[in-house]
């Protein structure tokens, strides 16, 4: 997506009022206010947790293990050790949320980072960077985060940094590609001939006007931070119990497949939602901020 | 034409390079010890000290990588330290399952998808181009081992459709000679045994399709915005006006172009499943590479994870490769950029 | 398009209906007789490798008990030796010297003949370092079972007779002898193939291996040759299904035969199945969580006691081991010999466990850390929600547990070194010989890094009895002496011993002659399939 077409919109917007402006378009776009409900839902949900949990999310009872949804007050069931599943589902959001951000802010942060300097240098610093970028993409993903956790020891936070290192190059390259059309404006050969220095010219010129693209890939990000950090949990690497993380959820119900549905479904019901939300909210956004992608 | 191929032949080098010495430095940092774990609970400090002399882990870091990189150019990946087993040979039993699974599994998400896409052009803000992205979208959005257990729950322990796993049933005796068993049992059909083909089959359905579900959602958005572009352009127009069938205007002329960014997006999905299948073949017991190299990084198999990564991310590049030479063939302009 | 995913759809779904009568093809049996069939094993994991000298995990050595034989073998069902491919043996006065006959026309399949030279070969080749095949070690067991203080030649007085000198009287030197490590090999099958012998095993047994598809499963056929009777079935394939609900679904379809280690949640389901037969078997294991008495508050044996009383091992049975597994008062099992039943264990009494604390200063409880194993083990099915339970009953008496858990080679590495807290493992027995379980485990030798004895627990007058033992001919004495040490054992609890758990194997009706073996082995000599 180019840079230009963000500022074309930019430029429509009235001058005093961007966000109220693009929250107006955001609510008229319907896939976009749709995402945005869900999110705000879910953030709701993670601030309030301990006022609207009914139970503890820890707490175990054992004689009441594997108790079916919508019995004995256990609205979606008990998981294997007694505990109250939306509860945890209820305190997981704040786990989900916080990894989403978590995450993509270290992607961010580090992606426009080597972003930004290497287009704006350009030349062999430009060429040395983005090797090591292709490098990274042709490094297998998930294979990657997996390292990476076996490297630090598995943990939640560990597991956020995990993703954070594997989605920088996508930042990388979205910011180079942006500030490599926003170089050749007028305005930025203008102030360099005022004397503006490097840092500068990159931080508080350049770098403002490549956020529609970054903000469009990173609230995409967030879903996919999410996915990978629960994918991550499935396999022992991420959270550790007691936790209640829905990846982890998920890999404790599945001994229980066979007598026990609701301890796999329920997480995995709410992971979908919330991704879906972040996937909504990004969708809309880049038709919001990239018109030409509008049909 | 050649010369554009030479190049990006020739800069597949520095890339795999650096993968190689990636990958030989991130193992290095790893914190554990194979020797540990393979002698595990009962292990004495004699016993530890031997292996490591054995493994070579003693040697000083320069060294070991010296040597590795004196294998690596040799295609020499090593012998197994868990399994004993050649690498080389590890790999060629398990990458085979792996591609079958991911073949299957892009045919099912290429052609699904494709459809999909077009009729969702065809059928503009109707409630099935609604319904469809929507779908779409929970598609991208599908925890896919989570995905994987449902399926298990419903068409396997619920209705009894499909089996819960693994690529063939048990009591075929039966000898596999390339790892494809598609190919391996397909004589058979003629010989008899028409069971081993269906029971190869069988047995893909459930993994590849969850494995699908993901690669289809974004063929299908790609296809439908790719082809409502080529739709809005003159030519089309053109067509249109000279009063050309509408179902001949999508498929004979419009489709076509509105493939090229499709081709690209299956290229590159294809490649992300080569690793990316780990948790569907963790789930259905499928032996494929993702599976055995993340059991090789649980075991610190050093030599193991060093085959494995070298050679996923060989064919990753490799398919990146060939799509940009079929988009650059199809579309000669390509060459410019 | 629409046609080429018509077609698609036709070929998926006419394919898999089709098939899926196909799947529950039965058994290609010719007669009624006991003779023939495919007997299918589903089992968790794959083995590492066939050389019976240098693997050490169940898994490999569920396949080596069929492909080899050794001088002597447990008996079916128990732990005692008794003779196998040594026809008879003597022992000399001071208990020093052993002299096997072995059992004359026996040949490798391979054709070669089994006679003193191969049982030499199998036995030097362990520890002679010059020997030429001793490279393709490690010897894991052969070490662990420190063999190399205890023999000191093994020597082939003629073609059919071998004698093995030892360095000092080894009470349960034949029950070593009936381990997997102590087989016989081919020598000419371990010279040919060298560090690839693991894949290519050849021995004298009931079975040999025709192909092994890595990670998936291992076929063994009939060995026509064999020199026992009995031996019924056409093929054994041992297959791997890692999830244990996954085995059962496949065993409830008629897929396989015999499926191990059903999951415990499944067992209700299994008891109530017509076709179905379960099977159990006391465990020879322990799980235990160890105290690190090198530590504070840990060297305080009030805190260890408060912690006794603090766990309830019901809830933990209950949330973890389910059907299968039975609480734990001492650090051996309760079908092992010399098992001291007289002990009352601690019973769940928190509030005891509170003023206990109290009385060893630390009225307000403490904080420390609870480490516990990536991995599943036979004695532990799930070692972290294990710590998930204890960490809430802990909380009950005040004591705050973090958990901590390392990737398995380092859990070893840190806990052997005593970086540890607390810390759950456990042990599955080799032998039948508690010296296996006492010694190894909790005797002040054992308490040097690298430790087997993670509570680091140095008591004298345990590890005098536990020596005393080891030394001693008798049984029954010996049974006294481990009856004494449980009780100091008891007293002084380094441990919180957890559980025991049981084996379960499952089966369809038909197959039958399987008899459960208390060492966790699964062999299928006599098994044969009933119409």
């Amino acid at each position: 997506m180019s840079s230009a077409a963000a500022k074309e919109t930019a430029k429509a917007l009235p001058k005093d009022h961007p966000l109220a402006e693009l929250f107006y378009q955001i609510r008229h776009n319907r896939s976009a206010s749709i995402g945005l409900f869900i999110i705000l839902f879910f953030i709701l949900v993670a601030l309030l947790d301990p006022l609207i949990a009914p139970h503890d999310p820890i707490t175990q009872d054992i004689s009441m293990r594997k108790t079916a949804p919508l019995t004995a007050g256990y609205v979606l069931g008990s998981d294997d050790l007694g505990r109250d599943i939306l509860s945890r589902i209820i305190y997981g959001s704040r786990i989900s949320m916080l990894i989403g951000v978590v995450a993509v802010g270290i992607a961010i942060l580090f992606g426009s980072l080597i972003g930004i300097v290497s287009a704006y240098y350009g030349g062999v610093v430009d060429t040395v960077i983005m090797r090591l970028i292709d490098i990274m993409l042709a490094f297998p993903f998930i294979i990657l985060t997996i390292i990476i956790v076996s490297i630090m020891g598995p943990s939640l936070f560990n597991a956020m940094v995990a993703i954070g290192i594997s989605q920088v190059p996508q930042y990388a390259r979205l910011v180079r590609a942006s500030v490599l059309a926003e170089k050749e404006n007028d305005y930025v050969t203008a102030e360099r001939s005022l004397g503006t220095g490097d840092l500068e010219l990159m931080f508080r010129s350049i770098l403002p006007n490549c956020l529609a693209p970054v903000s469009v890939q990173a609230t995409l990000g967030i879903g996919s931070a999410i996915l990978e950090s629960a994918a991550l949990s499935f396999l022992g690497l991420g959270a550790q119990p007691p936790t209640p993380e829905w990846g982890l959820m998920i890999s404790d119900g599945k001994e229980f497949i066979t007598n026990a549905w609701w301890i796999v479904t329920m997480p995995g019901i709410a992971t979908l939602l919330a991704v879906l939300g972040f996937n909504l909210l990004g969708d809309g956004l880049r038709d919001i901020l990239d018109p030409r992608l509008k049909d | 034409m050649f010369r554009f191929i030479l190049k990006r032949l020739a800069l597949l080098f520095p890339t795999v390079f650096g993968v190689v010495t990636l990958v030989f430095f991130m193992i290095a940092l790893t914190p554990g010890d194979p020797a540990r774990v393979m002698l595990g609970e009962r292990a004495s400090e004699k016993q530890l000290t031997e292996l490591r002399q054995q493994l070579g882990l003693d040697k000083p870091l320069a060294q070991q990588y010296g040597l590795y990189l004196k294998r690596i150019v040799k295609l020499d990946f090593g012998r197994s330290i868990r399994s004993g087993q050649k690498v080389a040979d590890d790999i060629r039993t398990y990458f085979p399952a792996t591609i079958e699974l991911t073949i299957f599994a892009m045919i099912i998400a290429s052609l699904l998808g494709i459809w999909i896409g077009v009729l969702s052009a065809t059928h503009k803000n109707t409630w099935i181009d609604v319904g469809s992205m929507m779908g779409a979208l929970v598609g991208v959005s599908m925890p896919i081992f989570w995905l994987a257990l449902v399926m298990i729950m419903i068409f396997s322990v619920g209705l009894d459709l499909f089996p819960t796993g693994s690529r063939m049933n048990v009591r075929f005796f039966f000898q596999p000679h390339t790892n494809f068993y598609l190919i391996d049992t397909f004589p058979y059909l003629f010989k008899g045994h028409p069971e081993y083909f269906l029971s190869a089959l069988h047995h893909l359905v459930l993994p590849s399709v969850c494995l699908a579900t993901i690669p289809l959602a974004i063929i299908a958005r790609t296809t439908r915005s790719s082809l409502l572009e080529v739709l809005k352009q003159d030519y089309i127009k053109t067509v249109r006006s000279a009063g050309v069938k509408e179902r001949r205007v999508i498929f004979r002329y419009a489709l076509r172009n509105a493939l090229l960014p499709v081709i690209t997006v299956i290229g590159l999905q294809f490649g992300y499943l080569l690793s990316g299948a780990v948790l569907t073949e963790t789930i259905f017991a499928w032996p494929g590479i993702g599976k055995w190299l993340y059991t090789a990084i649980q075991a610190r198999d050093y030599p193991a994870v060093q085959g494995g990564i070298i050679v996923i991310s060989t064919s990753f590049i490799l398919i990146n490769l060939l799509v940009d030479l079929l988009y650059s063939l199809i579309n000669p302009k390509i060459r410019l950029s | 398009m629409k046609k080429a995913l018509m077609l698609l759809l036709v070929l998926l779904m006419g394919g898999s209906f089709l098939f899926a009568s196909g799947d529950k093809e039965s058994n290609d049996k010719a007669s009624s007789s006991k003779e023939g069939g495919v007997l299918v094993f589903a089992r968790s994991n794959d083995a590492v490798g066939l050389d019976p000298g240098t693997e050490d995990d169940g898994e490999s050595f569920y396949p080596i008990r069929h492909i080899y034989e050794g001088l002597v073998a447990f008996k079916p069902g128990t732990t005692e030796p008794e003779p196998r491919l040594a026809e008879s043996w003597e022992v000399s006065a001071d208990g020093l010297t052993y002299t096997f006959h072995l059992r004359s026309g026996v040949k490798f399949t391979d054709g070669t003949p089994m006679n003193a030279d191969a049982v030499v070969y199998s036995f030097e080749r362990q520890f002679k370092e010059d020997h030429p095949a001793y490279d393709q070690g490690p010897w894991k067991y052969w070490g662990y079972m420190s063999m190399s203080d205890i023999v000191d030649s093994v020597v082939a007085l003629d073609d059919m007779t071998v004698q093995m000198n030892l360095q000092k009287v080894e009470a349960p030197l034949l029950n070593n002898l009936s381990m997997e490590f102590a087989v016989i090999v081919s020598p000419t099958a371990s010279a040919k193939y060298g560090d690839d012998f693991k894949n290519n095993p050849v021995g004298t047994g009931p079975y040999k291996m025709v192909s092994w598809t890595k990670g998936d499963s291992i076929v063994l056929e009939k060995n026509a040759d064999y020199w026992g009777e009995n031996i019924f079935l056409d093929r054994i394939i041992f297959k791997v299904i890692p999830d244990a609900t996954a085995r059962w679904l496949a065993l409830q379809k008629g897929e396989v035969d015999i499926i191990d280690l059903p999951s415990p949640e499944d067992l209700d389901a299994i008891r109530a199945d017509a076709n179905v037969d379960l099977v159990s078997g006391a465990g020879l294991n322990v799980g235990y969580l160890a105290m690190n008495t090198a530590k504070k508050p840990f060297d305080n044996k009030l805190v260890r006691q408060a912690i006794n009383y603090a766990i309830n091992k019901d809830d933990i049975i209950k949330g973890v081991y389910g059907d299968s597994g039975q609480a734990a008062k001492n650090p051996i099992p309760p079908t092992m010999w010399g098992y001291n039943d007289d002990i009352v264990p601690y019973e769940y009494n928190p509030a005891k466990a509170r003023e206990l604390l109290a009385k060893a200063g630390y009225p307000n409880g403490f904080s420390t850390t609870l480490w516990a194993m990536p991995v599943v083990r036979p004695y532990n099915p799930n070692a972290k929600k294990m710590a998930e339970v204890m960490q809430e009953q802990l909380k009950a008496v005040g004591i705050t547990a973090e958990i901590v858990s390392y990737e398995w080679g380092t859990y070893l590495d840190k806990t052997d070194n005593g970086e540890h807290d607390m810390a759950l493992l456990g042990w599955g027995g080799d032998n039948g010989d508690p010296d296996n379980f006492l010694w190894v485990l909790l005797s002040e030798p054992a308490a040097i890094p690298p430790a087997g004895n993670i509570a680091f627990w140095k008591n004298a007058e345990f590890t005098a009895l536990c020596k005393e033992a080891k030394e001693t001919a008798d049984l029954a004495t010996r049974a006294e002496l481990y009856k004494k040490a449980q009780v100091i054992f008891h007293e002084e609890c380094p441990w919180v011993p957890v559980a025991h758990s049981t084996d379960y194997v499952a089966m369809k009706k038909n197959v039958k002659g399987f008899v459960m073996s208390p060492l966790a082995r699964r062999e299928f000599y006599h098994c044969y399939l009933e119409d």
